[in-house]
């Protein structure tokens, strides 16, 4: 009587560990997340528009009706990403997301207060490669640090009313999200200098 | 003999309480950092990169991606402000007024996140659209048959989920009482 109760203590005790264990091996072993929802429908580093959410698109749970959304999956590995976004006119975001889709960062267009939401993403460890210099003089450029080398951008462009859609999807149309082909990461290590087209 | 068997069911126990767990906290969600006002519940932190592992597991188990807060914060409420489930045979009417927000939208979906189907393509209001009194304050009426004023159809559904959405706002991860976001109230106005 007493082993069986040890056995159930010691059955629930390795219980609460495999609990742990299963909770945060869970992103890793999803295979419905978003990101891989969405790899087999978008390009890597090319902005593909979503189809606008309703009843029979059942690509994501709770996606918001009233916006345009379109995403970019980025992967780092062949450098930094410039990514351009024209404000619409009612409101744009811009939020980015690693493989296991943690937000990690967003900005709306008032915080980054002109027409075209302009940002660099790359790698702490392209950040840490940036020359000096280059930092001051794109210091009006926002560079954002990813925690992955790949991830998802998600883009999107509210429609304030059913009528002004067609007016937020062209907007998000005008979006580019490509790798600086010209950055100094294309060559050798020793990047000390300033490539002349990612200085804007 | 006996000690295989002792070790099998520990192993049996182990393996049903973990994953029993597991599942029930990825499904249902836990209450880390979750901030509640009235009926409307939200989690300010699934948008930031310090969001808790309960939360990463039920969103890559959903398939979901939470609203960054740079972006906004998301408010769900599946019962009216008396607890009671939101029907889709009632009328249930959500009023009042919303926190400080550039823009908000409210949307319709059934348990699982995915929007009714109704022939009037509603799915939602945005609060440019949205019909108020002179005091700035709205109303709006989730029924199954069409109703005056802010109506949004339920399709009958026996039971839906609301989403306040707002965008751009000072609510999020260091709002903790109602005086800091005033929602909109919920209530069963009533049932055929």
């Amino acid at each position: 009587m007493i082993r069986l109760l040890f056995t159930i203590v010691a059955g629930v005790l390795l219980g609460g560990v495999v609990h742990l264990v299963s909770v945060l091996a869970l992103p890793r072993i999803a295979s419905q997340d978003a990101y891989s929802r969405l790899s087999a429908i978008t390009k890597v580093n090319a902005v593909t528009a979503l189809p606008v959410a309703d009843p029979g698109n059942t690509l994501m749970p709770y996606m918001d009706p009233a916006f345009a959304i379109a995403t970019c999956r980025y992967d780092l590995s062949d450098g930094p990403i410039k990514l351009a976004v024209p404000v619409s006119q009612a409101y744009t975001s811009v939020t980015f997301y690693t493989r296991s889709d943690v937000a990690y960062y967003a900005i709306n267009d008032r915080s980054a207060g002109r027409k075209v939401i302009e940002l660099n993403l790359m790698t702490e460890a392209q950040h840490a490669d940036l020359p000096e210099d280059e930092d001051i003089t794109a210091a009006d450029r926002l560079i954002i640090d990813s925690p992955t080398s790949t991830g998802l951008i998600v883009l999107k462009a509210l429609a304030a009313e059913p009528g002004l859609m067609p007016l937020a999807q062209a907007s998000l149309a005008a979006a580019s999200c490509k790798v600086q082909t010209d950055s100094p990461q294309a060559e050798a290590p020793p990047a000390k200098q300033v490539a002349p087209a990612s200085k804007r | 003999m006996r000690l295989i068997f002792i070790t099998l069911l520990a192993l049996v126990i182990a393996a049903a309480v973990g994953l029993g767990a597991t599942w029930v906290t990825a499904t249902r969600g836990t209450d880390f950092g979750t901030l509640r006002i009235g009926a409307w519940t939200a989690r300010p932190k699934t948008g930031t990169a310090d969001v808790d592992p309960y939360s990463r597991a039920s969103i890559a188990r959903a398939g979901d991606l939470p609203i960054g807060q740079g972006d906004g914060v998301a408010f769900l409420a599946t019962t009216d402000d008396k607890k009671r489930p939101l029907d889709g045979r009632c009328d249930v009417v959500v009023s009042g007024v919303t926190p400080a927000a550039r823009f908000w939208t409210l949307t319709l979906y059934d348990l699982k996140g995915h929007l009714v189907a109704n022939s009037l393509q509603r799915y939602g209001f945005t609060s440019e659209e949205i019909i108020r009194g002179a005091d700035g304050s709205f109303e709006v009426r989730m029924a199954s048959r069409s109703r005056a004023g802010n109506w949004l159809p339920t399709g009958g559904i026996e039971r839906y989920a609301l989403m306040l959405r707002l965008y751009d706002t000072p609510v999020g991860v260091a709002t903790r009482t109602p005086r800091d976001a005033p929602m909109p109230t919920i209530a069963t106005a009533g049932c055929p």
